[in-house]
């Protein structure tokens, strides 16, 4: 039998904070009213937009502190990274705060890689909070990675859109909020791959390789989670890893998704769907933690991709080597709430939406009453 | 795995990829760039007639110089406004076989690497696409200057 | 009446480079690449003239006419002037397309600033 790659968490640290931020085309996307913050310029009113990088990685660890009710001080070791050469944009930021720092590069996998580590801190009881930060801008990758952004070449179908936006996550000892449970730590896999306007393709074997890796260590199955979410496999690389999967045996079914392919709205021309750093990192922070706050979604399997190439690595000719961090995080809101559905007439006739302030006020009445009792005795069930 | 294994799985895997590549239609993109190029062309040509209208005199192979230059000019303002690379993204080979595409592809990269500084940024920054295009000719006329020189 | 051969050849042509776009997946670097020695060729075997008698500014306008002009340089400089000719011939013709673009690249990056795709 092959050795373990995925660690149970015992003390199940705690996501007491979160924050995210986008750029204005990130926030016409479909996950546009989740984003805690989104910026109306994209150079933030910053003169270059690595600056503006550096300085949207930062408010959202700002955020994120101020939203789990802590201070700089109280938090241990700040864990980020980025696209960028020598990581800048993390680091630049880091030197603004009084916290230890810790450089990741594991590109767009950044945001799963910064919360396996940082909850392997917590559970070894060497930290009470810990951040973890990543943040990716598509003017800067654009122009390390591409072309210059005003040369008037045509981007291919199976291209992805680096999306703007920072997110940050802070883990706590103790607290509220959703649970990290598990985490699965991937190998890097290179099937050969080596379109660099593919990424989804070159990506889609290291996610299939932590997923059986993941249900094999832990003896759970595609149902057991309400949600399984890639990073930025995109519309083709998502495709590609359901057929990947089939051909091990495992159905992906319709709890699976990617958040490259969910990011963008169909009339925004993002082609195969979102990338970066930021992909994954602002969906969690947004979409799926306030899912997990409020019960929606008990147990999601977060596990985004990256491909560790750089240019010039591809212009040598070598192939793109991929790898996929997963982590399991649980809820620990006691019942599902009701959703209270407000039909709004639109231009094709109804659709409905959810009463946003109604149901934010029913929430939080729940969680203050709710224990983590159920969670624990549903996990103990499980073990 | 051994190498060989790997590699054979390598290859079947990039035969699949290949097979689930999204098919673009091809039509609507080839009319764009055709119609697109045909115009910058009518341009192109409109400019060197009333060149040739205003000043006679000229030689045609200075009146074509100065109309390279102008639609050069046209074209790296219009990549300066950032209306180019939206042309470009309609047309595709439209807009980049033409002169103008050489401009933008000078003009482009000296706008992106202007924080840079002006010689680390710009100046350096001018060539990385075009400066193919100027050593590639440059080579292939001295060598096809050399081979006339013995014939 | 030749503004029709001029936009039928011109948009030929540059119908051919979306068609190395779309089926070879290059970059535009290498389509500029390959157009120019396309138009050293043309010149070098004397079928560049021909064409441009009525394509025009259908075959001056793109990046084939850069390519034309820098061996039409070259093979002018060398039957007046001989070896060196081979030198300066290409970039002598060509001078006045490079140095604006160069000049005008270098204005309007001091004036102007690159923005996000929408």
């Amino acid at each position: 039998m092959s050795k373990k790659q995925t660690v149970i968490f015992r003390s199940k640290p705690v996501i007491t904070g979160s924050f995210s931020i986008v750029g204005p085309k990130e926030g016409k996307g479909n996950f546009g009213a989740y984003f805690d913050k989104v910026i109306e310029d994209d150079a933030f009113g910053e003169k270059s937009y690595e600056k503006a990088e550096k300085k949207m990685i930062e408010s959202a660890i700002e955020g994120a502190v101020k939203n789990a009710k802590l201070k700089p001080e109280d938090i241990g070791l700040l864990l980020s990274g980025d696209l960028l050469n020598q990581i800048i944009s993390s680091s630049y930021a880091a030197r603004n705060f009084d916290i230890s720092f810790l450089g990741l590069f594991g590109a767009c996998s950044t945001m799963a890689e910064s919360l396996a580590i940082g909850a392997s801190m917590i559970e070894a009881k060497l930290f009470e909070n810990v951040v973890c930060a990543t943040g990716s801008h598509f003017s800067t990758a654009e122009r390390q990675f591409r072309f210059p952004l005003e040369l008037g070449n045509q981007r291919p179908p199976t291209s992805q859109w680096t999306v703007t936006g920072a997110g940050a996550t802070v883990l706590s000892k103790q607290g509220k909020g959703p649970r990290i449970t598990m985490a699965t730590f991937g190998k890097v896999v290179d099937w050969g791959v080596n379109d660099v306007n593919d990424m989804g393709a070159a990506m889609a074997p290291s996610a299939m390789d932590t997923m059986l890796a993941h249900f094999r260590d832990t003896g759970t199955t595609p149902d057991d989670y309400d949600l399984i979410a890639t990073g930025d496999l995109g519309k083709l690389g998502s495709e590609i890893l359901i057929d990947l999967m089939e051909e091990q045996g495992i159905k992906l079914g319709l709890n699976y998704n990617d958040c490259g392919q969910m990011y963008f709205a169909r009339n925004q021309n993002t082609l195969s769907g979102g990338s970066g750093c930021g992909c994954s990192a602002t969906v969690l922070n947004s979409f799926i933690i306030e899912k997990l706050r409020r019960g929606d979604l008990r147990r999601v399997l977060f596990m985004p991709t990256g491909a560790l190439m750089s240019t010039t690595a591809s212009q040598q000719g070598e192939t793109i080597p991929g790898v996929c961090h997963a982590i399991v995080l649980e809820s620990d809101a006691e019942v599902k709430h009701q959703r209270v559905i407000v039909a709004q007439p639109t231009k094709f006739g109804t659709k409905n939406v959810g009463n946003e302030k109604q149901e934010t006020e029913k929430i939080t009445t729940t969680t203050t009453t709710s224990t983590d009792k159920p969670t624990r005795a549903k996990a103990n069930k499980k073990e | 795995m051994d190498k060989k294994e790997i590699q054979k799985r390598n290859e079947a895997y990039n035969r699949y990829v290949k097979a689930r590549l999204p098919k673009t239609k091809a039509w609507p993109s080839l009319f764009n760039s055709f119609w697109v190029g045909g115009v910058i062309c009518c341009i192109g040509q409109g400019i060197n007639d009333l060149i040739l209208l205003w000043f006679p005199s000229i030689a045609e192979q200075s009146a074509w110089a100065l109309t390279l230059i102008t639609l050069i000019l046209i074209a790296s303002f219009l990549t300066g406004i950032g209306v180019y690379d939206k042309i470009g993204k309609f047309a595709g080979g439209g807009s980049i076989v033409p002169i103008t595409g050489f401009s933008n592809s000078i003009t482009s990269p000296a706008l992106e690497f202007k924080h840079e500084g002006v010689i680390y940024g710009i100046c350096v920054k001018m060539f990385t696409i075009a400066g193919p295009v100027i050593v590639s000719g440059v080579v292939a006329s001295v060598v096809v200057g050399i081979i006339y020189l013995f014939i | 009446m030749y503004y029709l051969w001029v936009f039928l050849i011109g948009g030929f042509i540059c119908m051919l480079g979306q068609v190395l776009i779309i089926y070879t997946n290059i970059t535009s670097a290498r389509i500029l690449v390959t157009f120019v020695l396309i138009g050293v060729a043309l010149q070098a075997f004397e079928i560049f003239d021909p064409i441009s008698q009525f394509a025009r500014a259908g075959i001056n306008v793109p990046i084939i006419g850069f390519g034309a002009s820098l061996a039409k340089g070259a093979i002018g400089a060398v039957r007046a002037k001989g070896l060196l000719g081979a030198f300066t011939g290409g970039l002598e013709a060509t001078a006045g397309g490079i140095a604006a673009a160069v000049l005008f690249a270098f204005i309007f990056a001091l004036i102007f600033h690159s923005k996000t795709k929408k």
